[in-house]
């Protein structure tokens, strides 16, 4: 126990078995939106409890954002007489990291969480073994709905955000900061590529595939009770949002790396 | 029972969870049409080999033998086509909370797409009339229900698609000695009228000489004795009248740390 390299050994080797157990589970979750029965009425459920439940913490964090932005953006190219690149900045940061990244934060927190409450309570009051005796699949019933919904969600959440987010720039930019309305939008538009939003809605459906996997995942093997659902909803939550900024970097290395 | 084949035989099956053995080798035959009750103390492998059976956990060694095919060696088709003739009612219902009970009751007939959701709610009540329910009750949230009705509605969700085997998990569990009567009585009717075999687990010996025919005492994770039902408390074996009479002295110790 006490030889540093066996526990080591230990912990790489269980961080292999976690890494592969959770490959398999996505694996599986997603091989089942090849095979029926399909679940219509589960995914729309989980589509609007995604979508729609979850457009007013994101609608209000994407306004605050690029209000911020425009803000700390102007403070600190006023000093190099650079105020009119706020609106390239405000609107390349929201489309391509802030909104996408934001967005995906507060979902994690809303839709991580719940799922993993969900699922966990499930596990421990032995609905999911109920699903198996009454011929029904548990993951082809409570994962693949989710994942799929999460996947479809997000890129609609996250446009929102974009939209939004650009606006609370553009309010303080014509309103605090001085500038032009038309001259800010045009600004806006003359910088932003097609590439910034789609970059920003693939990296959406990733982090809502992540968001919805690990809320599953971490629900679907929680243990012990009232306390193992607990842990099982923080640790979804945490490792979501680790997870979004990890893939974050990532996508970002494949889609503007040069 | 010798040149009759049983409904469920079990033989060798074994399963331990890490260190811990929880079934050694448990050899079972179980009567076509008649109610088995295996009797044993907590964490004797009662539900382990519930679970085994239902394929819920996969034994380590051992045969599972429903009408004399090995449902261990059986293809994922076959096996899931057993399950649609399998029933459970779980020890606390395990009824699906996101649900409205009509949808628990009809769950399976759902799933199998044997019924509409249209036609579900007048087969729910019909159902729901055979154990002493309301029709009224098919639209109220498992939430709503007390712990005996909970129970009735568990047992209605795990006849209503009219199985050959049921298995119920301490059927009494919770309840008022009144109730737990009432429960029995609807098992022991509705066993009857479906003409399945019925697999309990219980601790309450009131309960299982009125559900059982046969009876089988599991201990240490093997079973000791085998015999009818209206003989516990005076079977001649020391563990099994020791545990049908509650006394604390016999042949069977408690582990208790002191």
């Amino acid at each position: 126990m006490l030889n540093p390299v066996a526990a080591i050994g230990r912990v790489v080797l269980s961080a292999c078995r976690v890494v592969g157990e959770l490959a398999l589970f996505a694996l599986e979750g997603l091989s089942h939106l090849l095979r029926p029965p399909f679940y219509a009425r589960l995914f729309l459920r989980q589509l609007i409890e995604i979508a729609y439940f979850s457009l007013p913490v994101v609608s209000l964090t994407a306004i605050f954002t690029g209000m911020v932005l425009a803000l700390q953006s102007y403070t600190g190219f006023a000093r190099f007489n650079a105020e009119g690149a706020v609106a390239n900045v405000v609107v390349l940061s929201i489309t391509r990291e802030l909104g996408p990244v934001i967005a995906s934060l507060m979902v994690a927190g809303r839709i991580g969480a719940s799922f993993a409450a969900e699922i966990g309570t499930m596990r421990v009051t032995d609905q999911i073994d109920a699903l198996t005796t009454l011929s029904t699949n548990p993951m082809k019933y409570l994962v693949t709905p989710r994942l799929l919904a999460g996947v479809l969600a997000l890129p609609f959440l996250v446009l929102v955000a974009d939209i939004l987010g650009v606006m609370g720039g553009w309010l303080i930019g014509t309103t605090k900061l001085g500038f032009n309305s038309a001259s800010y939008l045009k600004a806006t538009m003359d910088f932003l590529e097609v590439m910034d939003v789609v970059s920003g809605l693939a990296k959406a459906a990733v982090f809502g595939f992540v968001i919805t996997l690990m809320g599953c995942w971490c629900g679907y093997n929680s243990r012990g009770g009232a306390q193992g659902v607990g842990a099982a909803t923080t640790s979804a939550v945490v490792a979501s949002s680790i997870l979004i900024l990890a893939f974050d970097y990532i996508l970002t290395e494949m889609f503007f790396a040069r | 029972m010798t040149g009759v084949i049983p409904k469920i035989r079990l033989r060798g099956l074994a399963k331990a969870f890490g260190e811990k053995r929880v079934l050694d080798g448990v050899d079972l035959d179980i009567r076509a049409g008649h109610g088995m009750v295996i009797l044993g103390g907590s964490g004797s492998g009662k539900s382990v080999t519930i679970k085994c059976i239902l394929g819920l956990i996969t034994p380590d060694a051992g045969t599972i033998e429903v009408d004399g095919r090995d449902i261990l060696a059986m293809p994922r088709r076959e096996r899931e086509e057993l399950n649609d003739r399998i029933g459970m009612l779980f020890q606390n219902g395990a009824l699906f909370d996101s649900l409205p009970v009509w949808e628990n009751v009809c769950f399976k007939l759902l799933a199998q797409k044997r019924i509409t959701r249209a036609k579900a709610r007048d087969k729910a009540a019909e159902v729901l009339a055979q154990v002493g329910l309301a029709a009224s009750v098919g639209d109220l949230s498992p939430a709503e229900l007390s712990g005996g009705m909970q129970k009735r509605v568990g047992l209605a969700r795990a006849i209503a698609a009219q199985p050959d085997i049921i298995f119920f998990d301490e059927p009494t569990t919770g309840l008022d000695p009144i109730m737990g009567a009432v429960i029995d009585g609807l098992i022991v009717d509705v066993v009857k009228r479906l003409g399945a075999t019925a697999v309990s687990i219980t601790h309450d010996m009131a309960s299982a000489r009125r559900i059982g025919d046969d009876a089988a005492m599991l201990h240490k994770g093997r079973i000791v004795w085998t015999g009818p039902a209206s003989v516990l408390g005076e079977s001649g074996n020391a563990m099994v009248d020791q545990f049908a009479r509650g006394d604390r002295e016999g042949p069977i110790q408690m582990e208790l740390r002191r």
